[in-house]
């Protein structure tokens, strides 16, 4: 894992206890949100390609708890936890992983590509980069139309290789717009370590020719990660600064459900995990300044649980998008001369044999 | 003859060609230690270094035009690219400049280079992981396209691909990676880039396919054997430059022609079949051409039952086979 200098963050004491404990509360929906999406792909209820956020919990909800209902967020396709921490509900969310019809994306999408209007989510992207000049189009809308609000274009650390990101970090400080490029650098571009990947693997200096400001933050800390980006968000917001935040976790698995890994010492694995788990981490915090007692974790553990089990059991008795509904959604206003419903029922026939 | 899958042999046709020429380097992301998403450069680190078995970063663009400038230098340069719908980063490089160099430079400069590309669906890899691109590149003059089905094929034409003084796609289905076996011989031979293969000699109708759909082809073609109607199923394997000749002689003979493919119908390259054969075989014709492609949605949908109804069925071949047949 990169080094993160200092860590700054305002003291437990003074700190909201509710909020804490809320914290910790998404922390682990997150963490069993995922692992039971590992065990419903293994069960073939999901299946494609599914990357989880195992270990970055604490910098999603770091991020989260800093935006306001007028920020956007735009994601790569390692997406779940973004969603749900932004106040997506998981059936919805597991219900898309199963390609049913009542997923956040009507089961077109996938694992990859989540949306929600109504939280201003705006997608997870899988051609890596693509979301990065989205987001900072979308912060052009912000300041032209005299919005409030940033947009956040999240990323992982193999993303800031590819040109569209350097062609975005120059427009944003060009047009001074309010926009926050967060980079989790959980250290792996699938095989490719950031050292491999980067001539400069210090991530927050990428915008240093650009004269975007930059930091790295420990994306472990779920409190550290919440007051840069209420900072720099601030910044972003009032005086039009665009910011790099180089937000440093552990990627927990491999870089999808199947990645087997191979590329990383088990060792190296097994301790990075133990050392940066940040759901077990930020429980013995609060434990030890006694915010929250035994009971009260064991509680929160059956709380998650439950509500991880209903987002299943909502995935499992949702219903499949319908054939007849191929060809909705593919332009914004009726068309002439496009396949209708009838088309796709008369070729699902021909397809199976049937007519 | 050692029977392998279409997977192994492309790794073979690069072990092989690397061994004798010491000008090929691999470029492409996660080829190295990990092998490639799909396994194909497995090992080949260990034999070659990681001079000539290079982790690129995550940068389509650069990997492709690096590879170019370096083709233009003397060297081999064998890009990859993870999964055929990650090329856009790249089109510039490919369409611009490498299809373009030798004809603008007068014939100064030639680009000896191959861009491999995992294509196709059926794997439930959703919008952005089962794209066809054949027939976006197959419009471009200067380059060579070539979409092969079997491992005899895939082995022999990679390594004229290697070989060839000119930009080489190469498509390899990532669903007959595994999928499909075959018999290749352990003697070193090359497939021509160019001519298309009769796969199966027929009498009554001619279909023509490339990748997984020439399989799909081959067993409908089996189902109407059952009911008495003989179907020429011929691979195109190359697509540009495309082997009219074969194409025109084999409806000349049946009289009726069906075009399959799993890209979407509208502009995909079965347009470009069905109007050679009206411009070069409308007399012989009994029947208007046939084609059968995706629908045209903006790309793979990810739920299940939508992706099955995607991708052109055996069964929905062999319909079209029986439509023409009753002419
Ligand atoms: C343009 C493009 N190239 C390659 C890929 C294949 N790919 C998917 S994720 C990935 C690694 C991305 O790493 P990083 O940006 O660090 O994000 P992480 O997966 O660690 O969250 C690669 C190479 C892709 N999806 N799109």
């Amino acid at each position: 894992m990169a080094k993160v200098e200092d860590t700054q963050r305002s003291a437990l004491e003074r700190e909201n206890p509710d909020d804490l404990r809320h914290y910790y509360y998404q922390m682990l929906l997150l963490r069993r949100f995922e692992e039971r999406t590992s065990e419903m792909y293994v069960k073939a209820k999901i299946g494609g390609y599914c990357h989880l956020n195992l270990g970055e919990e604490a910098t999603i909800v770091g991020l989260m708890a800093a935006l306001t209902p007028d920020d956007y967020i735009f994601t790569n396709y390692r997406e779940h936890g973004y969603i749900i921490a932004r106040g997506v509900p998981p059936g919805p969310v597991m219900a898309e992983l199963f390609g049913k019809e009542t997923g956040v994306s009507g089961g077109r999408g996938g694992s990859m590509h989540l949306f929600d209007a109504k939280t201003h989510f705006m997608g997870g992207y899988a051609i890596v980069g693509g979301q990065v000049p989205l987001a900072v189009g979308a912060a052009y809308a912000l300041k032209y139309q005299g919005k409030p609000g940033v947009v956040v274009a999240q990323m992982g650390d193999g993303t800031t290789n590819i040109g569209a990101f350097y062609e975005s970090l120059n427009l944003a400080k060009l047009w001074n717009l309010p926009v926050l490029f967060f980079i989790v650098n959980n250290g792996y571009g699938m095989g490719t370590s950031v050292e491999m990947g980067s001539s400069e693997p210090d991530l927050w200096k990428k915008g240093a020719s650009f004269r975007i400001h930059g930091e790295r933050i420990d994306g472990t800390d779920v409190l550290a990660v919440r007051d840069a980006c209420r900072r720099l968000r601030a910044r972003a917001e009032q005086e039009g600064e665009p910011a790099i935040l180089d937000v440093v976790s552990f990627r927990f698995r491999g870089h999808s459900v199947i990645d087997a890994d191979r590329y990383r010492d088990p060792e190296f694995v097994r301790s990075g995990r133990e050392k940066h788990d940040p759901v077990r981490n930020f429980a013995a915090l609060l434990h030890d300044h006694d915010i929250v007692d035994d009971d009260w974790l064991k509680a929160m553990t059956d709380r998650v649980e439950k509500e991880v089990q209903e987002a299943i059991d909502f995935a499992n008795a949702s219903p499949d998008p319908r054939f007849e509904d191929m060809y909705v959604n593919m332009y914004a206003t009726p068309v002439p001369n496009i396949p209708g419903p009838e088309d796709a029922i008369r070729e699902v026939k021909i397809n199976r044999g049937e007519l | 003859m050692p029977e392998i899958n279409l997977l192994e042999a492309i790794r073979q046709a690069i072990d092989e060609m690397m061994a004798q020429d010491e000008r090929i380097f691999v470029f492409g992301e996660d080829v190295g230690r990990r092998g490639g998403v799909f396994r194909v450069t497995e090992g080949l680190i260990d034999k070659y270094g990681p001079m000539r078995i290079i982790d690129s970063p995550l940068a389509e663009s650069v990997i492709v035009g690096a590879c170019v400038g370096a083709a233009m230098n003397d060297t081999r340069p064998i890009a990859e690219i993870q999964f055929a719908d990650f090329i856009a980063p790249a089109f510039n490089q490919i369409v611009q400049e490498a299809a373009r160099i030798h004809y603008r430079s007068n014939g100064d400069w030639t680009v000896p280079m191959v861009i491999r590309a995992p294509w196709g669906g059926g794997i439930h890899g959703a919008l952005y992981h089962s794209q066809s691109i054949e027939a976006t590149f197959a419009h471009v003059p200067g380059l060579k396209v070539v979409a092969p089905a079997t491992p005899y094929d895939a082995k022999g034409l990679l390594k004229s691909a290697i070989e060839d003084p000119n930009p080489v796609l190469f498509l390899e289905h990532k669903k007959t990676y595994r999928l499909i076996k075959g018999q290749v011989p352990e003697h070193d031979y090359r497939v021509p880039i160019g001519p298309a293969d009769i796969k199966r000699p027929g009498e009554d109708l001619s279909v023509f396919a490339y990748g997984l759909m020439l399989h799909y082809c081959l067993e409908a073609a089996q189902a109407l054997a059952a009911e008495g109607v003989s179907v020429e199923v011929v691979d195109l394997r190359t697509l540009r430059p495309l082997d009219v000749a074969t194409i025109i002689g084999s409806v000349r003979r049946t009289s009726k022609a069906l075009i399959v493919h799993e890209d979407n119908l509208t502009g995909g390259f079965g347009g470009e079949v069905a109007a050679l054969i009206a411009e070069h075989a409308f007399e012989q014709l009994d029947a208007p051409v046939l084609r059968i492609g995706g629908p045209d949605v903006p790309a793979m949908p990810f739920a299940k039952p939508l992706e099955d109804a995607f991708m052109p069925s055996p069964q929905k071949i062999a319909a079209a086979m029986r439509r023409l047949a009753a002419y």
